[in-house]
């Protein structure tokens, strides 16, 4: 009757549901398991049933002020709360608060003799007494299938689980089954068939070694839920599902600008760098410098008094911080100041999804400003492609949600700079260096050049960098006629040029010399025609004196012999002096 | 019913000194199957057991707490409390071979 009532309004008004707790599993059940109806929870052992049905417990006596039964078929109350003590619960706590009762049922095969008809009003006396103690609003029965090793009578069984389950709806109590996994049903037993609300089936699969666990929902009468598989995992705060489609694109963008730490990529990248909270990707093969860039991003951004979390998947802590200091890279002090810590781990330590949630866990506690992955491909490897791809999307996500710089480096293999999987990445991010190799002349000479940055200009250059003592340089890369020119290759170019200019001043300076040279000659020669010209001169200047003086002696001669014969001398005189006039006079005439 | 019991087996007795029988009869308000069990466990108690047996009938609708104790599921239940070990029987008790065997009565008759 109740239940009758329970179904009819259940079509009209959305569900009622009961929500779990469980990071992830309300958001795929879009809130939570059917309030008030049992839910099935199947899985092969060692799955996580029980953790999954005591965190429910759990959650409801802590969050939500919802009693709980636990009633165990498996396992003493003792060792229940020595197992989820491991996951941070305190489950004897809430027992002496009255918030939960564990009930251990102990049934030993083969110890029960039966004898006629019987029924299982003992079981049901000791739920409800447990439920009533303390006003239970849920209860947990893992795993209910024990009792098909105890009682041999298998009709009487059936019917009376099939009077448990109405038992429980109509008592108000949301609860969990747990059973174990069949070969051929979802349960080993055929439990489904009796709840048939909602289907919860929990998997652990091992591939290439590493064990993950997956939640799927296989059924949930009257609601929407993801049908997914999710890949959940057990920490140590309890389990947690990633839904990884159930995050949107909406999150907010910043137009501030992050610098490199390397001020010529801060020019390539339009001058200012990076964009804050976007994701950059810096891909090279091995030894390109991958480590060296994202270590100089890290440092950039705790001298401006941010945070920054490392997460390391290649070399220890101390080992990034001994290796940056050899490039004059200074980290430990920040690390000391609690600026920038740097998670090291293995990447075959644990799954994917492992790695993923101690890193998002990691991130809460330390709301860093800019997270560093290195590198990103080394935990791709864990799983498949599309888990890889879904794990950086979920990583990314998350990131941008909180406006944090993220910045993953991705180890390619060989020659091929492109890899597939990065083709796949890189639609997820918003900034793209390569770095790259130049072998030649017997040296090896890395490149970096930005392949994408969205949402800014860029530059379309190669450049080449260089590690010294005092960190990275960003040279230009000479662009001569068989390519890109660096290194040695670099260098030669420039002493070329070099040598060509000194060539020309050579020439210059000797075009000079020989002008000089000319100039010297010719005013030697000057000097030369100048003092044989004074030598000459004198010469003629000594003839002339010669010719005057005797000129004058001359005449002193004459002017004694005229004084001799006086009269004559005059009319010689006149005489020369007429003729001159005549041929005026003539010409007048 | 308290009474000291003759050893009719003494290479038994030796392994199990025969004491008084402490059974408890579990139900839940008077049912037929546990109006029938208690009937039927009576019978062969006073057949097998007589004058060295006790039956305690406990009602779980009035001691629910008393179920955790002798961990009980079905009912009815015959616990046999004492001699050791524990032993347990469920249901009407109809079938007296296998109470016989379930109560291990079956070496002393």
């Amino acid at each position: 009757m109740k239940s009758n009532r329970s179904k009819r309004s259940s079509s009209r008004a959305p569900l009622p549901k009961c929500p779990t707790g469980i990071q992830g599993l309300d958001e795929i059940t879009g809130g939570g398991l059917p309030r008030n109806r049992p839910t099935l929870v199947c899985g092969g052992a060692g799955c996580g049933k029980t953790l999954l049905a005591a965190e429910f417990l759990v959650r409801g006596a802590g969050f939500f002020n919802e009693p709980g039964v636990l009633m165990a078929f498996e396992e003493t109350e003792a060792e229940l709360e020595a197992n989820v003590a491991s996951l941070g619960f305190d489950l004897a706590g809430l027992v002496r608060r009255k918030k939960i009762v564990l009930d251990y049922v102990h049934i030993e095969p083969g110890e029960i003799q039966e004898t006629g008809d019987y029924d299982l009003e003992g079981l049901f006396v000791r739920l409800n007494h447990a439920i009533d103690s303390i006003g239970a609003k849920r209860v947990v029965l893992d795993t209910l299938e024990a009792l098909f090793s105890g009682l041999r009578n298998e009709a009487i069984l059936r019917a009376e689980l099939r009077r448990l389950f109405r038992w429980l709806k109509n008592k108000g109590v949301t609860a969990i089954i747990t059973a174990e996994r069949g070969r051929d049903g979802l349960t080993r037993h055929g439990l489904e068939e009796y709840v048939s609300d909602c289907v919860i089936l929990l998997d652990h699969r091992v591939n290439d070694q590493i064990a993950t666990r997956h939640l799927r929902v296989v059924k949930y009468r009257g609601a929407l839920h993801g049908t997914n598989e999710f890949p959940f995992l057990i920490g140590d705060e309890g389990l947690s599902v990633l839904p990884i489609t159930s995050l949107g694109l909406n999150h907010k963008v910043s137009n501030e600008r992050v610098a490199t730490g390397i001020p010529r990529l801060d020019a390539m990248l339009g001058g200012r760098g990076f964009f804050r909270g976007s994701s950059i990707l810096v891909t090279g093969t091995a030894g390109t410098g991958k480590t060296i860039i994202s270590a100089n991003f890290a440092q950039a951004a705790v001298r401006r008094g941010e945070r920054v979390l490392f997460f390391s998947f290649e070399e220890s802590s101390n080992q990034i911080i001994r290796n940056m200091h050899s490039i004059g890279l200074r980290l430990e002090p920040y690390v000391k100041k609690g600026l920038l810590r740097i998670h090291a781990a293995r990447p075959s330590l644990y799954g994917l999804e492992m790695h993923l949630a101690t890193m998002f866990k990691e991130i809460a506690a330390f709301r860093p400003h800019v997270v560093i992955v290195d590198p990103i491909t080394s935990l791709m490897d864990l799983g498949t492609a599309s888990e890889g791809k879904g794990m950086v999307t979920r990583l990314i996500d998350y990131l941008k949600e909180g406006q944090v710089t993220s910045f993953f480096t991705s180890l390619t293999q060989g020659g091929h700079v492109l890899q597939q999987s990065e083709a796949g990445m890189s639609s997820l991010m918003d900034s793209w260096l390569l770095l790259q190799d130049f072998e030649g002349n017997g040296e090896r000479n890395r490149v970096l050049y930005v392949l994408k940055a969205r949402g800014m200009k860029h530059s379309n250059q190669i450049r080449e960098f260089l590690i010294s003592d005092h960190g990275i340089d960003v040279v230009d890369a000479y662009i001569g006629a068989s390519g890109v020119l660096t290194g040695s290759a670099r260098a030669a170019q420039g002493a070329l040029e070099k040598a060509a200019v000194l060539a020309n001043q050579q020439e210059a300076a000797r075009l000079k010399r020989e002008v000089e040279r000319k100039r010297t000659a010719i005013e030697r020669q000057i000097s030369g025609l100048r003092s044989d010209y004074e030598s000459e001169a004198v010469e003629l200047r000594r003839i002339a004196e010669q010719v005057g003086i005797s000129t004058r002696l001359l005449t002193n001669e004459q002017a004694a012999s005229g004084r001799l014969r006086q009269a004559d001398a005059k009319a010689a005189a006149n005489r020369r002096s007429r003729p001159r006039n005549g041929m005026n006079g003539n010409g007048h005439a | 019913m308290k009474t000291k019991t003759v050893k009719r087996h003494p290479t038994k007795a030796l392994r199990r000194p025969a004491k008084l029988w402490q059974l408890r009869l579990y139900t839940t308000d008077q049912t037929s199957k546990s109006l029938m069990a208690f009937a039927n466990l009576k019978r062969i108690c006073e057949t097998h057991l007589k004058g060295r047996y006790r039956i305690r009938v406990i009602d779980l609708l009035t001691h629910p707490q008393l179920a955790k104790g002798d961990q009980i599921l079905a009912i009815p239940t015959v616990v046999r409390r004492l001699p050791n070990p524990v032993r347990t029987i469920i249901g009407n008790l109809s079938d007296t071979e296998r109470v016989l065997v379930g109560l291990d009565l079956r070496a002393t008759t």
